[in-house]
């Protein structure tokens, strides 16, 4: 059995072992946030209506192009919005708790205990003036109220865990003594640090070059793998979902317009949004080929069409995609899409 | 052979020169300064020749000892009064030392507390605090020290109260502005999300990383403090007139500049100088201390 056949297996069965245990680990219930100018005139719906489940022990993968909600979705999850946005309805249920109705402080216990999150910009992460081996025990020391020295002693084990080479002296060290690979995995440490359910990478590759993002995706996986992780994995890399995720939730103007899992979402987008997505992947083999890109822009997001908002940039729109919202249609194989021709792209692709 | 020599030598140098740095790093200068005002600050009833408060009119404005007219007596001459100018500059580094430094700090520490709520909690404190901070500053900062002191009425640690009370606006006002940035960076937004609490937050993220612009602006504050408790002297409101201060005795030896009486001003002007010059280098060292890029370099 080749490697990647058996990497395949596991995740398989990982995922029919969390829909055996039945509920998931967090189901976000119709979720919705705005932000609200100042004057109250000026609504952006940044996430509207989103609905998603997470098992313990699945990847989950948000794609979408800037300003489509993903990282506003991240910061919904953990309740750290900016003053001007705010949850205006939905339900988040995490653990069989309702996130959206949780005090500020409850939050807290929440944030990096239970859900930790990795930033965009890990490099900057790390605060200049601290040692490593303070800011990787900060969050032990917050949230168990551990003893510096022991908490250290497992600063240096997650270190190690992370395939830090010698911990023992790098635990003294500065941020900028560290390399951005390295930096990277020290603020995944921090992540794992409270041994969290659930984990939100929100493109965290995004500033590092190739080899190092690779290695840095392993070693989610295997951290994943090790610790029974959740994850979820915000990115525009299609390759990269293709590689980490078991299901793939795709996001276009605040909206998850397709979702489901990974392969068949690949083989047979039901959404021509994704399918435009799949088509602008650039293709090594085909150098004849131009790169494909999606026409036309975003919608603007202060004044959404009536209709379907991807419409004005769709092959396929007729009449009633411009009138008319379509609204998630559940599909088979526990796949959704909000396309008033899904059934039939999905049933066209199948035959 | 010499070749292996050398790059021995070559390797084991940074080691050695860390080790070596770490005495030769001290600001030598300034601590020497400083610390011979303290000595003479904690030991100046010995060290005075004369009784800083009391003169003989018979011996008004005797210039220094190298000077025709100049005595070994009065080393440094005798003021308007016939005081003898070096006791009272041994006395004055007292008032100097102690208003000038709990003053600076005083006013840092109310300012860098309030920059920083005002900067990080934002919305309606952050407006209640810049707003005072406005009107603060609208005003004249020597009429409103002269307001306090009139008030809570005129001795050395009222002094450093009002002083403080006076300067501290400078200290939010850069804070405040440095905390906006801060608060954005990513790593302050990392404590967000690994639930650590706003108090946690401003004590172990923002505070140090705003503590190196508090003492640049402390180094420079230190002179502007010094010089205005010795306009409050001037006008009757400050340090109590017999005590020797420093500043008092600059705006006391004013006049006399005119007439050749050079020595009333310049020695205790030199005394100021040095001791804000040494604060600024000592900040100055402890800003790059402080910083563990800096520190390494």
């Amino acid at each position: 059995m080749s490697n990647s056949t058996l990497s395949f297996a596991s995740s398989e069965t990982r995922r029919s072992v969390a829909a055996e245990t039945g509920r998931p680990l967090l189901e976000l219930d119709s979720i919705s946030t705005h932000y609200v100018s100042a004057q109250g005139t000026r609504v952006v719906r940044a996430v509207d209506d989103v609905s998603l489940r997470v098992h313990a022990g699945e990847t989950v993968g948000i794609v979408g192009e800037s300003g489509s909600g993903k990282s506003t979705l991240a910061l919904t999850i953990l309740r750290v919005l900016p003053p001007a946005a705010q949850i205006v309805s939905g339900q988040m249920w995490f653990e069989g708790e309702d996130l959206v109705k949780k005090s500020d402080a409850e939050m807290q216990h929440v944030r990096g205990k239970r859900i930790a999150m990795i930033l965009q910009d890990p490099m900057a992460s790390l605060n200049p003036l601290f040692t490593i081996g303070n800011q990787v025990a900060e969050p032990i020391r917050v949230h168990e109220g551990t003893r510096k020295a022991k908490a250290w002693d497992r600063a240096r084990a997650l270190l190690k865990s992370v395939r830090i080479p010698s911990p023992e002296t790098r635990v003294t060290q500065y941020p900028h003594e560290m390399s951005g690979g390295m930096r990277q995995r020290i603020v995944g440490a921090i992540g794992i640090s409270c041994e969290p359910k659930l984990l939100i990478a929100d493109e965290p590759t995004t500033s590092l070059d190739l080899t190092i993002q690779a290695q840095y995706l392993n070693l989610l996986r295997e951290l994943q793998k090790e610790h029974g992780l959740a994850l979820i994995f915000i990115t525009h890399n299609l390759g990269i979902v293709a590689k980490m995720c078991d299901q793939l939730v795709v996001m276009y103007a605040g909206r998850v317009v397709e979702s489901g899992p990974v392969s068949p979402v690949f083989n047979t987008p039901a959404h021509p949004y994704t399918k435009a997505l799949l088509n602008s992947i650039p293709r090594m083999s085909d150098n004849r080929q131009r790169l494909t890109a999606i026409d036309g822009q975003p919608p603007d997001m202060t004044s959404l069409p009536r209709g379907c908002s991807f419409a004005a940039r769709c092959p396929a729109a007729f009449d009633r995609c411009h009138k008319e919202a379509p609204p998630e249609f559940n599909l088979e194989g526990g796949r959704t899409a909000r396309c008033w021709l899904a059934t039939v792209a999905v049933q066209g692709g199948t035959a | 052979m010499s070749i292996t020599t050398e790059t021995i030598a070559l390797t084991s140098q940074p080691q050695q020169r860390s080790s070596a740095a770490r005495l030769s790093d001290l600001p030598m200068i300034p601590i020497i300064i400083l610390g011979v005002i303290t000595f003479v600050a904690i030991f100046a009833d010995f060290l005075a020749p004369h009784n800083p408060e009391v003169g003989a009119l018979t011996a008004r404005f005797r210039p220094p000892f190298w000077q025709n007219g100049g005595s070994w007596d009065h080393i440094l001459g005798t003021d308007q009064l016939g005081r003898d100018v070096l006791s009272r500059l041994i006395f004055g580094a007292r008032v100097s030392m102690v208003v000038g430094f709990t003053a600076v700090i005083f006013a840092g520490v109310i300012g860098t507390c309030l920059g920083i709520l005002a900067g990080y909690i934002g919305g309606w404190v952050d407006q209640v605090i810049m707003r005072v901070v406005d009107a603060w500053l609208a005003l004249p900062a020597l009429t409103f020290a002269i307001f306090l002191a009139a008030i809570v009425g005129p001795s050395m640690w009222n002094i450093v109260i009002i002083l403080g009370a006076v300067y501290w606006t400078r200290y939010a006002r850069i804070v405040r502005g440095e905390v906006l940035s801060l608060k954005e960076r990513e790593f302050v937004r990392l404590a967000v999300v690994a639930g650590c609490s706003k108090m946690t937050i401003m004590r172990r993220h923002i505070l140090p990383n705003v503590v190196n612009s508090a003492i640049v602006l402390a180094t420079l504050m230190l002179g502007v403090v010094i010089v205005t408790e010795a306009s409050l002297s001037f006008l009757g409101v400050g340090v109590p007139p017999p005590q020797p201060a420093w500043g008092l005795m600059l705006s006391d030896g004013k006049q006399g500049l005119m007439v050749g009486y050079w020595w009333l001003t310049v020695f205790p002007g030199c005394c100021i100088m040095l001791m804000v010059l040494s604060a600024n280098l000592l900040g100055d060292w402890l800003r790059v201390k402080l910083d563990p890029q800096l520190r390494q370099l």
